[in-house]
């Protein structure tokens, strides 16, 4: 954090940005400025170059779709070892290189017949070292200040809450896909809103700078696990004020998603930043989906995290269960199970989190789980106790696997459901 | 039928001029050089001078389909919604038609913004009746609504939703049926739409009721024929949409299929530095499919405890 706040100009302004990149290159202290000086003074050459305070370099990353671009440092372009391998991938090299670093070409060598192909070849040759650049200190430096001054956007989704996105590409070879934008929270990759990054090259920043750019700075990281907020569950709620309470437990689990200082990933390796955790739950009419609908949902595992960071570990490398073997828990799935727990009017108005968090509970303190946990008690003292009426009475979970408490939401919405089901056909026939 | 022949209203002008020309496929320019006269257009005197026609033809209002007029004059389908609408007679008028014109000069401004919202919440009612999940259906098929930004998604069409049934609450999202999951809008002209105008219950009853037009997990988009232009006539909207139910109706909800393992064809991204997984990522993704495969096992055994009844 404290590196960042060092830093704090807008990173689009070229002229500061250009300041910055010489702070960076001589804290590392990787080259000779030698080179500087002269293209300083040759700016005549280049017929791409507008204006003539520009740099090829700032000209070509102020130019619209381009600014998820960060500027090269110059230095690191004329270090040959960073280009390695990719004078076979660049046609024109030397001219590329020419117009990259705003150097004066050579007479006898300026045969190309059109300086666009020149320019091309610029660009490729500019995103390459690009990708490469951006996976180095310095590079990763300019491009957290351009994160957190929101340059590349946020996430689409909605449960995200807005959280920043990093520039990402899906093949390190070019002329594969253009750039796509990786969200932390989510660990998904979007298309970005605007068609003018259509025309960038996704190469020119790599599948590894997204990954490596969290890697580096882990507070920037949401950990991989998540408890809905309990300060929600203070007061009782109505059914008819329901989905304002929805939205304000949105709002704080939104509010203490960017603030909680006091947020410690036990791992020390793992994300620091207290993740957006909550998933969209598709309801009819206020009542869940059943997921044994054919309609019903089937892919809310792909935005789900445990909610602490033990439940992780009960997933072995091969994607299995631990436990998978000796606990049956299809059990739950009972068909003749009773619906002792199921009230209309609480769980109308109700918070999902909430109700898994109680479930959770209930479960660990009445079904006597064999956990790794001492008893769970710290559980109970994080969350204040409900004035809703306890759904589900201890004994039905109390034979109940331990696992049976990592997920239980499809249960909930599978005994809302089996009135639901009843209920629709109804629109069903109506339609046929 | 084929004549104009009545007195648009002068706020109504632009719009007929432009739901005329469009009704006949024909552009602005074209209209000065071609022979076409518009007395010969049909369009019938209703649909011009609609407010409904003035309100969908607006900017922003893309996401709306049209409310037919029988279901607005049903009084039985707006139980309830004179406590959420003031001026509700007359904003009722307005969206009918039958408003004084005195009247309408003096509550111009507050009356349209009562009338958005009343048209809004019939919407949201609407389109969960089988005649507006099929003007829907429309709407999606046209990608109407946009396309997923998720990359795995490969453009699926989306499907408005509220995350709140009452009015100035939320704006509308959109839902993907490939990740289920919900998204906001690219423009802002859209995000501020309010969500209660949808509801919360349409994209997954519009799935409820056709499920055959559950998008698969994996694979190209099929349901955005590309081929239907955006600008056909009303009428032949209307064949079509019975052409279409009728298509989904033939195709058959078999029984046959079953979308109890789907998931596992889902793609996912794999975050990975230099070709390599990140641990803390990749031991989240392994328990998050290891919470998919169970869920997976769940349904499996369910459908053959359900087939050996």
């Amino acid at each position: 954090m404290s590196r960042r706040s060092s830093q704090q100009h807008p990173p689009l302004d070229t002229s500061q940005a250009e300041l910055e990149e010489e702070e960076v290159i001589s804290g590392t202290g990787e080259g000779d400025e030698v080179m500087e000086d002269v293209q300083e003074q040759e700016e005549g050459y280049s017929s791409s170059t507008p204006t003539s305070s520009l740099t090829w370099i700032s000209w070509f990353c102020a130019l619209p779709g381009h600014e998820y671009f960060c500027e090269v440092a110059e230095d690191f372009i004329e270090d040959d070892f960073n280009l390695t391998g990719l004078n076979a991938m660049v046609p024109f090299w030397k001219e590329a290189m020419e117009m990259v670093l705003d150097v004066e070409p050579d007479e006898d060598t300026s045969k190309i017949p059109d300086v666009s192909i020149v320019e091309a070849s610029a660009e490729l040759l500019y995103g390459l070292v690009h990708q490469r650049f951006i996976l180095t200190r310095a590079g990763l430096q300019l491009m957290v200040d351009k994160y957190e001054a929101g340059v590349f956007g946020a996430c689409p989704r909605v449960y995200c809450y807005g959280c920043h996105v990093v520039p990402c590409g899906r093949s390190d070879l070019p002329g594969l896909d253009t750039v796509k934008l990786f969200c932390p929270n989510c660990n998904d990759i979007y298309t970005p809103p605007s068609s003018r990054f259509q025309g960038v090259d996704g190469a020119f920043f790599g599948t590894t700078f997204a990954h490596l750019f969290f890697q580096s700075y882990r507070l920037l990281a949401p950990a991989p696990f998540w408890k809905p907020s309990s300060n929600s569950s203070m007061s009782p709620r109505s059914s008819a004020s329901s989905s304002s309470q929805q939205q304000n437990s949105e709002q704080q689990s939104q509010t203490a998603s960017q603030q909680t200082p006091q947020f410690v990933n036990p791992n020390p390796n793992g994300g620091q930043r207290k993740a957006a955790g909550k998933v969209y739950v598709p309801r009819i009419y206020g009542f869940k989906v059943s997921e044994r609908a054919k309609c019903g949902p089937r892919m809310q595992w792909l935005r789900v995290r445990p909610q602490d960071p033990e439940e992780l570990d009960l997933v072995d490398w091969r994607g299995q269960w631990y436990e998978d073997a000796d606990d049956d828990y299809e059990e739950e799935e009972d068909e003749d199970r009773p619906m002792e727990d199921f009230d209309p009017d609480h769980q109308d108005g109700e918070d999902d989190d909430e109700e898994e968090e109680e479930e959770e509970e209930e479960d660990q303190g009445g079904g006597g789980r064999p956990t790794e946990r001492p008893a769970g008690t710290s559980r109970h003292t994080l969350s204040p106790p409900s004035s809703a009426p306890p759904r589900t009475p201890p004994e039905v979970f109390s034979v109940a696997p331990a696992l049976a408490a990592v997920f239980k939401q499809p249960d909930n919405g599978r005994l809302k459901v089996v009135r639901q089901q009843r209920a629709l056909p109804e629109p069903v026939t109506r339609v046929s | 039928m084929s004549t104009v022949s009545f007195v648009i209203p002068p706020r109504f002008e632009r719009v007929a001029e432009e739901l005329l020309l469009r009704s006949a496929g024909i552009s602005k320019d074209e209209l000065c050089t071609c022979s076409t006269d518009i007395d010969d257009i049909v369009l019938t005197e209703h649909d011009l001078a609609k407010w409904i026609f003035w309100f969908l033809s607006s900017k922003g209002n893309e996401y709306f389909c049209e409310v037919e007029e029988d279901f607005i004059l049903d009084r039985f389908n707006l139980t309830g919604l004179n406590n959420e609408v003031a001026n509700y007679a007359q904003a009722l008028d307005l969206i009918t038609d039958n408003l004084d014109d005195e009247i309408q000069d003096e509550l111009r401004g507050s009356l349209d913004v009562q009338a958005r919202l009343l048209y809004g919440l019939i919407h949201a009612r609407w389109i969960v009746t089988a005649r507006g999940l099929a003007k829907m259906l429309e709407k999606y098929k046209r990608a109407d609504f946009g396309r997923c930004p998720r990359v795995l998604c490969q453009s699926q069409p989306l499907l408005p939703v509220g995350l709140t049934d009452i009015p100035y609450q939320k704006a509308v999202k959109l839902y993907c049926g490939r990740c289920e999951d919900i998204y906001s809008p690219k423009s802002s002209r859209h995000g501020s739409i309010d969500g209660a105008y949808f509801g919360t219950s349409f994209p997954h009853l519009l799935f409820l009721v056709y499920p055959t037009l559950i998008p698969p997990k994996s694979g190209a988009v099929e349901v955005g024929t590309a081929a239907r232009g955006s600008n056909d006539t009303e009428g032949n909207k209307r064949s079509r949409r019975v052409r279409d139910e009728q298509e989904i109706y033939t195709e058959g909800m078999g029984e046959g299929f079953s979308t109890a393992s789907v998931a596992l064809k889902a793609d996912r991204y794999r975050p990975r530095i230099f070709g390599f997984q990140i641990h803390e990522i990749a031991k989240l993704q392994r328990w998050q499919e290891a919470v998919r495969d169970r869920q997976v096992t769940r349904l499996e055994h369910l459908e053959e405890a359900n087939n050996e009844v």
